[in-house]
């Protein structure tokens, strides 16, 4: 068995008198891909936000490679060789795809290395066409790809993504499956995600949230067919 | 930003020369001195806050502490090398010290200003309540409203008696802008102004990558606090006066309409703004008809309303539109190519 990247144990968030995630037990192993699915306020979003340091969990703790990260700020996270892309596409409006990347690489090469992975990633991503343009005049998919890049670019051990492929058109999200089958190949991925589609394209472990509590964790196929999550989660559709 | 800084170097020392050469022939030195400190002062509120984004309601305070650090240090010195360092150095450990407050403590957009515009009116209060024989610092009287007078000028390293003054010290300020101004050009193309702008705009995913945008901004804090104190210790100079007014609000306001009508995220922007309002008030100053303040504000909203970008990112893209036909083609290649590849799937 590989080693466990990310670790928390009886993770919990309260906000007054909600308890947004509840006693969160939680295992990633290197190279695994975990989908973390739920209805909406079942707790995904602030296990995301607890374990990237974006919010500090009232009790419990988070590990990552050994280091206890519960109190950490998340450029600290970062620091570790996280990679973390939040819901909303979150980018430098008035800088170009370029600069983007490269101040994503810069932080773990030195500069001219950094120039030269980013030259590197923007192929990758197909972005060359564009490399010049400042993200704000870009389209949405383009600016989600271009901010999973500069997440890619800089080599992470362990990818968090709130997300990913929400409001991109199919073709977009085809592409991103591609990127994110790529970077699965050195780093861990947790992916918070409502698209069931994406998520049967893509995930082989899921991990179901349900009112802040894992209600259960197992194969995409599995969790699919089970009555119980059908019940709370696909509801209508089943 | 474009270009090499080389280019940007040799580009600076042209203009720099033959506007040192060609401006003293239409006003006189002893105006345009204070022009150009005055420019220098923008520069330093253009650096953070154009470039940065960090909007200080009290670069005011750097530049006054400054002067006053330049003057109790040339009084107990007798000389002006040291007190020079010292007035760099004094307002870049504060600021380093405030900075680190308000970052660490996660302060933001209009607290950044409220906290850096009341550190500055305490300033003001304070120095204008020094009157009394007791507030000394060495040989010097911190003398409250009347300010220190008759400090030691600047004079050439290691000759005390050689006063530097007039024309001279026009060319010594008017060099001293030129050398700050390419020394921002080249913070700015390093990692760290990269990053800086990258903080200014979005701090969350500079964060996210890895940065530690508090550290950072601190820093670059720092640098336009000791900017603005070589200015203030230039100002104090040529003033051969300190009094409390310089910490006062209208100082402080004065600058942030410098950077707004001159062009934000630009280099020379604050620089044209300081100077061109500073001499355009100069003017004003020279008449009787109209108060000078009203038509700073006129001039203020009306920048605010039709041009918002300021003067030098204007006149940027009039250039281009009217002579960079390339830039623009470029654009039409890049949709061009973008249209075509949709096209083929």
């Amino acid at each position: 068995m590989a080693e466990i990247v990310l670790e928390t144990q009886a993770l919990t968030m309260r906000f007054g008198g909600v308890t947004a995630a509840d006693n969160v037990n939680f295992k990633l192993r290197a190279r695994e891909l975990r989908c973390l699915i739920g209805p909406n306020g079942a707790g995904k979003s602030t296990f995301f936000k607890c374990v990237t340091g974006l919010q500090t969990p009232t009790e419990g703790q988070v590990f990552m490679r050994g280091h206890e990260t519960t109190h950490w700020m998340p450029h600290q996270i970062a620091s570790l060789g996280v990679g973390i892309k939040m819901q909303t596409p979150s980018v430098m409006d008035n800088l170009n795809v370029f600069e983007n990347i490269w101040l994503a690489a810069r932080r773990f090469y030195p500069s001219d290395e950094a120039g030269r992975k980013t030259t590197e990633m923007i192929e990758r991503l197909a972005l060359g066409s564009i490399a010049r343009s400042n993200l704000g005049q870009l389209a949405h998919g383009e600016r989600q790809r271009v901010e999973l890049g500069l997440v890619a670019v800089a080599d992470p051990w362990l990818v968090l993504l709130d997300e990913p492929a929400a409001g991109m058109s199919a073709e977009d999200v085809d592409r991103m499956t591609d990127i994110i089958r790529e970077l699965n190949k050195t780093a861990a991925i947790v992916i918070v995600e409502h698209d069931m589609q994406f998520i049967r394209s893509i995930a082989e472990q899921v991990t179901v949230f349900h009112q802040g509590a894992v209600l259960m964790e197992d194969h995409v196929d599995r969790v699919m067919a089970d009555p119980q999550v059908r019940n709370v989660y696909l509801g209508k559709k089943a | 930003m474009t270009g090499s800084l080389s280019r940007d170097v040799i580009l600076t020392i042209l203009v720099s020369a033959i506007l040192i050469w060609i401006m003293p022939l239409m006003i006189a030195t002893y105006t345009l001195t204070v022009l150009v400190i005055y420019g220098m002062l923008g520069l330093s509120l253009g650096l953070i806050w154009g470039f940065g984004g960090i909007l200080c309601f009290g670069q005011a305070a750097f530049f006054g502490l400054g002067a006053y650090t330049y003057a109790i240090a040339a009084i107990n010195i007798g000389e002006s090398t040291v007190p020079m360092i010292l007035a760099v150095l004094v307002p870049a450990v504060f600021a380093a010290l405030l900075g680190a407050m308000m970052f660490y403590g996660r302060l933001t957009d209009v607290y950044l200003g409220v906290i850096t515009l009341v550190v500055t009116l305490i300033l003001f209060k304070f120095m204008n309540s020094t009157a009394g024989p007791q507030y000394v610092i060495g040989k010097a009287r911190m003398g409250g409203f009347n300010g220190i007078p008759g400090f030691q000028t600047l004079n050439v390293p290691g000759d005390p008696s050689a006063f530097i003054w007039g024309d001279a010290y026009f060319y010594v300020c008017a060099v001293a802008l030129a050398i700050v101004f390419v020394l921002v050009s080249a913070l700015l193309r390093s990692s760290f102004g990269r990053v800086a702008v990258g903080i200014r705009e979005n701090e969350t995913r500079i964060a996210l990558m890895g940065y530690d945008v508090r550290a950072r901004k601190t820093a670059l804090f720092a640098v336009g606090a000791a900017i603005a104190g070589l200015a203030g210790a230039l100002f104090a100079n040529w003033g051969e006066i300190v009094t409390p007014n310089l910490f006062s609000l209208s100082q402080s306001a004065e600058i942030i309409i410098w950077c707004i009508v001159g062009g934000l995220g630009t280099r020379l922007g604050p620089i044209l703004g300081a100077a061109g309002l500073a001499y355009l008030k100069f003017l004003l100053g020279q008449q009787s008809m109209i108060d000078n303040t009203l038509i700073m504000g006129l001039i203020l909203v009306l920048f605010v309303l039709f041009l918002p970008r300021g003067i030098v990112p204007a006149l940027a893209s009039l250039w281009r539109i009217s002579f960079g036909r390339r830039p623009l083609g470029r654009i039409h290649q890049v949709r061009r190519t973008r249209n075509r590849e949709r096209l083929n799937g």
